[in-house]
């Protein structure tokens, strides 16, 4: 009992390593940044496991079990206060984000080790670690609140890592702004949801509003605009349309944070926040078919960037989002569990993705572009195979990890009242892209000759301190989704089981339309129709790739309109570029800045300044110092006075 | 009896005079004697007034006025040699170390 009573204990960890890191060991030997870096990462993995053995031995009553530590924010009605909470859906988030963040931290050692930034490096990441462990601990939305905006302020800090480099801090900074388009929605759902139940705390909110009568269909109530204000949070933070842009521009940040922040943890924060207030959703069939087409459609539209690009942390970053519309098509579906399960085999196979890429970066010693690598599968085997495990289980691949979730997915979508025939087939033909730009990079990574100068660049494996950490993942994304694997001849999903108390009532809303027996015949054609899907996207791309290469360019060429508006991304950094960004800066250079702050706020400030001076320059000339044009004045005032005095006695 | 209105007439007389010459006269002993025959003007008045309503307010003013003007010729005629003494002059236009 003592974790959870102590609950603050396991985000107090990681933040104890980035002070040591970051204030009181500053430019220390990398064995001291390591002691202290991997060392609390390791004892929150510890601390979280203890507290999963103590969080099962509870009583299912006493669950979500809550800790109230200090009094935070009270004013009049409001109040809001440090306090945690741990249940089902919160102990899958913090095992996930401490035993990947782990991993991660164990991976960097050897990725950074020749950067000169290794200390800073670590103190970020610890702080990342704080603040995501922050946010899942939370109890209430504004402590949610701090950890979102704390994980947002430490990718930005770690996108723009290398500051040196322009393209970094730009990275960087589109980060922090998107993000913050997001969070202006995250505000007002949260001042909404004061307004409608005069508390933001999970435990007071929840019930309140699952007790509360939902939104009738197609009407814009209370919940509908609760929910959709939190989701243009969750969409800005999980890269969703029309918000993503600035997952693929962070990959200019270090490897390993692409794998731990943009891949693993952060970014799925916002299916995290979806589910914890999965109530207010399920009470606006608006907001869930909203939910569910902005993830469909992200889906699909990122796995379709994907296809073309040839940066090989690029392919992954659209991969991200893609699978992260996966997640939230699970959502709006009113699949809960299977979102939160895609998201945990997510961060297996996708940090695994990432950070395999970055072996594949350090091994060709920096070059990311892989049309100028190919036949490395040889040279660098423990990272091809590995990497080659994600890629099956990204692809949907019986036995793998995200087969379990991508299928759990793709049958809510297609049997749950919320979801529908559309939605699957997107879905569907999502796994086809999916499966083709996976096999895709693989093919063009580590197959085929070599297309890099063998003179020029040694191949060479990585070091043991980064194939460790693929390895453990590599595992992970195997056996990740088995809890999953009775569901598939008719048993229970003991993963749905265990979220099962958070999503009761997802559950309940959720009756299927068909009977159990019909819905299981269908499940297994879905699944069926999946795996031919991928199978295809497996052939297209060994047939592009291995077999004919030439055919790609061929293909290009006599598809060049729809293969450039692909290349180009859709171009939706230009349309942001020229409808909003530009017109921004455009009013606020000559409208705000030379208009209202120079011409208005400057203008009185400097014009009171300036009425003063000249009045007192004109003014100064009667102290002429001469004493006759005193005696002058003092006899003019006395006339002056006196002939008033006249006048008054006059009158 | 004379009339009060000659008298007043008198003191406004000398009044005007004393601040004609005041302004007009560049020699500070000058000026002085000026300030003093202003003074005197009023006192005239006061005491005309004086005697005109029966009063005697009037003329412990002008004994106020008397003393003021004593110690005010004291200081003033120090100040004026201390002048005279380091400025070979007393011309009230050279006497500007004031001005602009």
């Amino acid at each position: 009992m003592f974790l959870l009573e102590h609950l603050w204990i396991i985000p107090a960890l990681p933040l104890l390593g980035a002070a040591l890191n970051g204030i009181v060991l500053r430019r220390q030997a990398h064995a001291v940044v390591n002691t202290v870096a991997l060392g609390s990462t390791a004892l929150a993995f510890a601390s979280a496991l203890e507290l999963f053995r103590e969080f099962s031995a509870l009583a299912p009553t006493s669950i979500p079990w809550g800790e109230n530590f200090f009094p935070w924010i009270w004013a009049g009605d409001f109040r809001a206060d440090y306090a945690l909470q741990v249940d089902q859906l919160t102990m899958v988030m913090l095992l996930v984000v401490t035993g990947v963040g782990f991993l991660i931290h164990i991976y960097s050692t050897g990725y950074m080790e020749h950067d000169g930034g290794y200390g800073r490096f670590f103190c970020y990441l610890n702080l990342f670690m704080f603040f995501m462990l922050t946010l899942v601990l939370a109890a209430n939305y504004v402590l949610l609140f701090v950890g979102w905006e704390g994980v947002g302020l430490c990718s930005y800090l770690l996108v723009g890592f290398w500051f040196h480099k322009k393209s970094a801090t730009d990275a960087g900074n589109k980060a922090f702004w998107v993000n913050r388009v997001g969070d202006f929605g995250f505000l007002l759902g949260m001042f909404m949801i004061f307004r409608n139940f005069g508390s933001l705390d999970f435990a007071r909110v929840l019930p309140a509003a699952a007790g509360a009568p939902a939104d009738p269909a197609g009407h814009f109530g209370t919940f509908t605009w609760i929910a959709l204000a939190l989701m243009t949070g969750a969409c800005g933070k999980s890269a969703q349309l029309p918000l993503y842009v600035w997952l693929p521009d962070a990959m200019e940040g270090p490897t390993p944070v692409s794998a731990l922040i943009h891949a693993a943890t952060m970014v799925t924060a916002g299916v995290y926040v979806v589910a914890r207030s999965h109530i207010i959703f399920l009470h606006s069939p608006i907001a869930m078919a909203v939910v569910g087409v902005i993830g469909c459609v992200t889906a699909l539209f990122a796995a379709t960037i994907a296809l073309v690009q040839t940066d090989i942390k690029k392919v992954l970053a659209y991969s991200t989002v893609s699978q992260l519309g996966y997640m939230f098509l699970a959502c709006g579906a009113g699949a809960f569990s299977a979102g939160i399960f895609h998201l945990m085999t997510h961060a297996f196979f996708k940090a695994l993705l990432f950070l395999a890429a970055g072996s594949v970066i350090h091994a060709m010693g920096g070059e990311q572009d892989m049309r100028k690598m190919g036949g490395l599968r040889k040279q660098i085997p423990w990272t091809y195979w590995t990497m080659l495990i994600a890629t099956l289980a990204i692809a949907g691949v019986p036995g793998f990890s995200g087969f379990f979730s991508k299928d759990a997915i793709l049958s809510a979508a297609f049997l749950s009242p919320y979801g529908g025939k559309i939605l699957w087939a997107i879905g569907a033909v999502t796994v086809l892209l999916t499966a083709f730009y996976m096999f895709r990079l693989i093919f063009l990574t580590f197959f085929g000759k070599a297309e890099y100068d063998e003179h020029q660049i040694h191949v060479h494996e990585s070091p043991n301190n980064m194939l460790v950490p693929l390895v453990i993942l590599a595992v992970l994304s195997v056996i990740g989704g088995w809890q999953a694997a009775p569901a598939l001849w008719g048993g229970e999903n003991h993963f749905e089981h265990y979220l099962a108390p958070v999503f009761a009532d997802a559950a309940s809303a959720m009756e299927p339309s068909t009977s159990a027996m019909n819905a299981h015949s269908i499940e297994q054609q879905l699944t069926l129709v999946a795996l031919i899907l991928a199978a295809l996207g497996f052939f297209i791309a060994w047939w592009l790739c291995i077999k004919n290469p030439k055919l790609r360019d061929t293909l290009a060429e006599t598809f060049s309109t729809p293969y450039r508006i692909l290349v180009g991304k859709y171009f939706v950094d230009e349309l942001y570029a020229g409808a909003i960004v530009r017109p921004l800066l455009w009013s606020s250079t000559n409208v705000l800045w030379h208009g209202v702050d120079e011409g208005l706020i400057d203008g009185t400030v400097n014009g009171v300044a300036h009425l003063t001076g000249e009045t007192g320059d004109r003014v100064r000339h009667v102290e002429s110092g001469n004493t006759r044009s005193y005696a002058s004045w003092m006899v003019l005032g006395a006339v002056v006075f006196t002939s008033l005095l006249l006048w008054l006695a006059v009158h | 009896m004379v009339p009060i209105s000659y008298f007043v007439v008198l003191s406004a007389l000398l009044f005007g005079l004393g601040v004609v010459g005041f302004l007009f006269r560049r020699n500070i002993i000058t000026m002085f004697m000026s300030i003093e025959l202003m003074l005197n003007a009023v006192n005239l008045a006061f005491v005309a007034f004086s005697r005109a309503f029966d009063q005697l307010q009037g003329q412990v003013f002008v004994f106020f006025v008397i003393v003021v003007a004593a110690a005010e010729a004291a200081v003033g005629l120090a100040i004026v040699i201390l002048i005279a003494r380091n400025r070979q002059t007393l011309n009230v236009e050279r006497v500007n170390l004031l001005k602009l």
